[in-house]
This record gives C-alpha cells, structure tokens and sequence, in this order.
C-alpha cells in the first residue's frame, strides 16, 4: 500500500501485510513506526529507543 | 490446534521470525502492546504467550496480563523483572551458587569511590536497569569514580545505586548462550578489543561451542532467575572459568542465527508447542 510520509509528504510504500510496530526507514531520512487506528493504517515518525528498552 | 499470543512493541527481525515459527504449531494471535488494552483477569483465549516487548516495564505488565488470563506466558512477569533487574539478578545467581565477578552496591558519591576500590580498578559502573551496553561506565581510578558518581547523582534516583562490578580479564570476546527450556542449544563469542563486547556495540558474532561447563552455567543462570528462554552473558576468567553478568529475559538472536545458522525461533516455538500441550 502506498502512504505518506508524516514529516515530508513524500509517498511511502508499506507491504500490504504491514503490522502495527514495523519501523519503515524513508529516503528523507526519517525512521517511521506503522500504526494501526481501527481498520486503518498510518505511519508516525519512530520516536526512538526509550530508557527501559532492551533484552 | 492450540493458541499462542506473541506480545510485542516493535517488530523486529527476532519478532517476524517467531511469528513465522509459531504458525507451524499455533493459530497465532499477534498483539501490539502498545496500542492495546488488556483487561486483568479476562478468560483466556490462548494456551501460550511469548513476550517480545522490548520495553521492560511494558514487557512485565503485558505478560503479567497475560498470566491473569491463565496463559502460560514464556518468560513469566516475575522472571522478567528479575532478569532486567541486575541488583535482583545477582541476589537469585548468589542464593543458586552461580559464580558471577566481584559486585558492590553503593549509594553516594562517596560510597561508589569506596566500592570501586574494593573491586579493584579497573571496575565497571552499571545502571541497575539498562541494556545494550547503554551508560556503562569504565573506572580507571578514584577521580573517575568520583566524577561518575557526581553524574549519576544527578540523573535521579534509579541512579543513585550505583551498581560497581571488577572488570574481568576476559579474552578479547564474552559468550551469549541461548536457554530453551532446558537445553542450550547454541552460543556464539561477542568478539571486540574494546571493554563492552556487546553486538549492540559494534562486537562481532562468531560461533561458540556450547561446552559441558557452559550449558551447566547458563541452566543455572536461567533457572536461578525463573527465566526459560533467555540469553546469557558469561565472561570467561582465566582463573575462576564461566562467571555470569547477566541473564536477559526478552532475548535477541538474530547474531546468533546469522553466524551459526541455528534455527532459534523453531525452538522456542516447538518449546512453546510442549508447553500448550501440558
């Protein structure tokens, strides 16, 4: 599927089978986290690694 | 056929490889924490749970959830916050007998100089939570302790136990091995010539041969945490052999596949499979 960029309006294309929480790097050079609001899915900018992340 | 949830934040390549995994035994149920709510104690509508979420707090809360359904969830809550807890960590590893380096608590400015010494320099200051090699901190002598000890003050709270441990003289790598349930499978060396011989950091991966001493350590290491499938970090010392630094609960193994071609995810999931069947 094809959506946009939320920071520069570019197209980004996103498998079909996309799940809520895969990170799609963009040629502008922003790292976007798919999300999902109902049936419908977006991308967000990727806020990045937070303080309690890790194994 | 059973079910098995996969509880996760960001889907990374460990997640897509599970969820592959999972479909050969389970209907599989994907859930993004994150954007989900989980009712305490709800019926359960899956026999098994793998928690993936890579952030600690979430990780512990989901699959606390998801033991409030009455789903077996892999790693428990309890283990999770054990194993992401190094204070708590050390505790289960000393009452099991699980060799680990020398490690001091200290709580000031002062009492972090006091501990470094009895150590001995070099010593390594580690954030009682953290990962990926994150905010580690080499003490060469006392003014270094004392300026790390200054900043860690003002980082809050979290930051004023100031976890102080020796830093082996380990041989240029230390070992990652895997625990499934009750097998080692496999181990990989974290190769590097610098002191932090974390992947995250820039360690390269090579395969490790999982030794009779090595599969004993880590069972002990992951049995002593509660944890059933998880990664171990062991340091090798020349006189005192395997010590371990940690146990983590939320496991990556995309090195340890990449480099030794073991199929991680087809074990936990057939671990995963046993357990359902239980």
């Amino acid at each position: 599927m094809r959506l946009r960029c939320p920071i520069c309006g570019a197209p980004v294309e996103v498998p079909d089978d996309a799940m809520p929480g895969e990170l799609v790097e963009h040629d502008c050079g922003v790292v976007l986290e798919v999300v999902r609001s109902g049936d419908e899915i977006s991308l967000r900018p990727f806020q990045g690694v937070e303080e309690d992340w890790g194994e | 056929m059973p079910t098995a949830l996969l509880l996760y934040d960001i889907l990374r390549d460990e997640e897509r490889l599970l969820l592959k995994a999972l479909e050969r035994f389970f209907r599989v149920k994907p859930l993004h924490v994150p954007s989900a709510t989980m009712k305490m104690g709800s019926a359960a509508e899956a026999e098994v749970a793998l928690e993936r979420c890579v952030g600690f707090h979430r990780a512990i809360a989901s699959a606390a959830a998801a033991e409030s359904w009455g789903v077996r969830t892999v790693n428990s809550p309890l283990a999770i916050a054990v194993a992401g807890d190094k204070v708590l960590t050390t505790l289960a590893l000393l009452r099991s007998g699980v060799p680990i380096p020398r490690t001091v608590l200290a709580f000031s400015v002062e009492g972090l100089v006091k501990a470094a010494k009895e150590v001995g320099y070099p010593a390594v200051v580690k954030p009682v939570h953290g990962s990926w090699g994150r905010l580690l901190a080499l003490v060469n002598d006392e003014e270094t302790a004392r300026a790390i000890a200054e900043h860690r003050e003002l980082l809050g709270p979290a930051y004023r136990v100031h976890y102080v441990q020796e830093l082996v003289r380990k041989p240029g790598r230390d070992i990652r091995s895997m625990c499934i349930g009750d097998a080692v499978p496999v181990a990989i060396y974290r190769v590097s010539s610098h002191w932090i011989t974390n992947t995250a950091r820039g360690a390269r991966a090579e395969p490790a041969p999982v030794t009779p001493e090595l599969e004993d350590v880590t069972l002990r290491a992951c049995r002593a945490v509660g944890v059933e499938v998880g990664g171990v970090d062991i340091v090798e010392d020349p006189e005192r052999g395997l010590l371990v630094l940690e146990v983590n609960a939320v496991p990556e193994f995309k090195n340890i596949v990449r480099v030794t071609g073991f199929d991680v995810a087809g074990a936990i999931a057939s671990y995963a499979y046993g357990l359902a069947k239980r």
